[in-house]
């Protein structure tokens, strides 16, 4: 098969649905669930590097140290 | 991996595999997921055994263990969820859950638990201390793989074994401060162990044919109504002088003593009306109910008890 017969057959594709914008539209429903999803991953993430910072704080130098 | 009529349908409209489709997943169906009453229950048996542990605790170390623990239970319920939801798909009580309500797939649920799981055991791990991560990795591998996968469809034991890891919780609240385990706090541990049996067989008596429904073996749909009413005085009355142990070890107070006495007798009484009870299950409900206050009180005085002899002194400054 050479190229222009490649081509041809492009060409005589039949017209597809016009081109939108790329990938899935969300609905309202899946953006307010993404959105309240990623509100409380960072309010965990939060929360967790202030935990970490605060028992740094109170250990001190012994942070490392772990009693079994 | 399964999904919903609606999550399909909306994947369908949008064009695609409904395996991988957007979330319509909130923030409060995750919390859901972990069940936060269940939680509270974790904590609180937990901080118990945190505060009643001889020994110094900062607070800042304690308030720690006692999330991870938090964070521990709901990642044990999350995973419950996940392997569960055919079953509370079939039951009147769980049908609203997320992943048989269709708010969350099953992947979805699997994904969050592990995380937490893994969170909660290292971060215990990391800033409190090895015993008491081992503790809470146990407690969670105990719930989720020997009760949910395995006893719960196995055995009308289940609940009786799998109590194992809801009474843990005293235990790793008092590993926490101390590192180490001793009988204080196994004892705490026997409490709740024993108290289980009678409190969810109290339940499944009355729920019995939501259990059926969905191939669960409880007690009153293997055995019968008749031996699950034995049963649940038996363990009462194992129960009731149990729950004297921690005031005759001196490591409670008399005002303890005293709840305990005026709680054991009260659950052996219920525990003989249910055994009495020819129709109905009103004497079990009452008994569902009252097993809750029971527990919570005894914990509630143990508490109350060492605060009142000065929380503050407890915590090192």
């Amino acid at each position: 098969m050479t190229m222009s017969n490649l081509m041809n057959e492009s060409d005589q594709t039949p017209a597809r649905t016009p081109k939108t914008e790329a990938g899935i539209r969300l609905t309202d429903a899946q953006l307010r669930a993404r959105r309240s999803r990623s509100l409380a991953i960072g309010i965990a993430l939060g929360l967790l590097a202030l935990l970490f910072y605060i028992v740094t704080l109170v250990k001190g130098p012994g942070v490392l140290e772990r009693p079994l | 991996m399964s999904v919903s009529f609606a999550q399909a349908e909306l994947a369908v409209e949008q064009g695609v595999d409904p395996s991988i489709a957007p979330s319509i997943a909130g923030a409060r169906d995750y919390l859901e997921l972990m069940k936060p009453r269940v939680m509270s229950l974790v904590v609180f048996t937990a901080l118990v055994g945190l505060v009643l542990a001889p020994g110094h605790v900062h607070p800042v170390i304690g308030l720690t263990a006692l999330i991870c623990i938090a964070v521990g239970a709901g990642a044990s319920g999350a995973l419950n969820m996940w392997y569960d939801a055919d079953i509370d798909a079939r039951m009147l009580r769980t049908a609203a859950r997320p992943i048989p309500a269709g708010k969350l797939r099953p992947g979805e649920a699997l994904a969050f638990g592990l995380i937490l799981a893994g969170f909660s055991i290292v971060v215990l791990g990391l800033l409190v201390n090895v015993v008491a991560a081992a503790l809470l990795a146990v407690t969670i591998a105990f719930y989720v793989v020997v009760y949910t996968m395995w006893l719960k469809r196995a055995t009308p034991q289940n609940i009786v074994i799998g109590g194992a890891a809801g009474a843990l919780p005293p235990i790793i609240g008092w590993a926490s401060v101390t590192g180490g385990v001793s009988l204080e706090p196994l004892v705490l541990f026997l409490i709740i162990f024993m108290w289980t049996p009678p409190h969810f067989w109290a339940l499944a008596l009355y729920r019995k044919d939501d259990y059926a429904r969905a191939g669960v073996p409880m007690l009153p749909v293997v055995a019968g109504d008749r031996a699950t009413r034995r049963q649940i005085l038996l363990y009462t009355l194992v129960l009731a002088p149990l729950g004297l142990a921690p005031w005759l070890m001196g490591y409670a107070g008399a005002s303890y003593g005293i709840a305990a006495a005026l709680g054991g007798g009260a659950m052996i009484a219920l525990a003989l009306r249910i055994l009495a009870e020819k129709e109905g299950f009103k004497a079990s409900k009452q008994m569902f109910a009252f097993s809750i206050l029971y527990l919570f009180v005894l914990f509630a005085v143990l508490l109350a008890e060492r605060m009142s002899g000065g929380l503050f002194g407890h915590f090192a400054a």
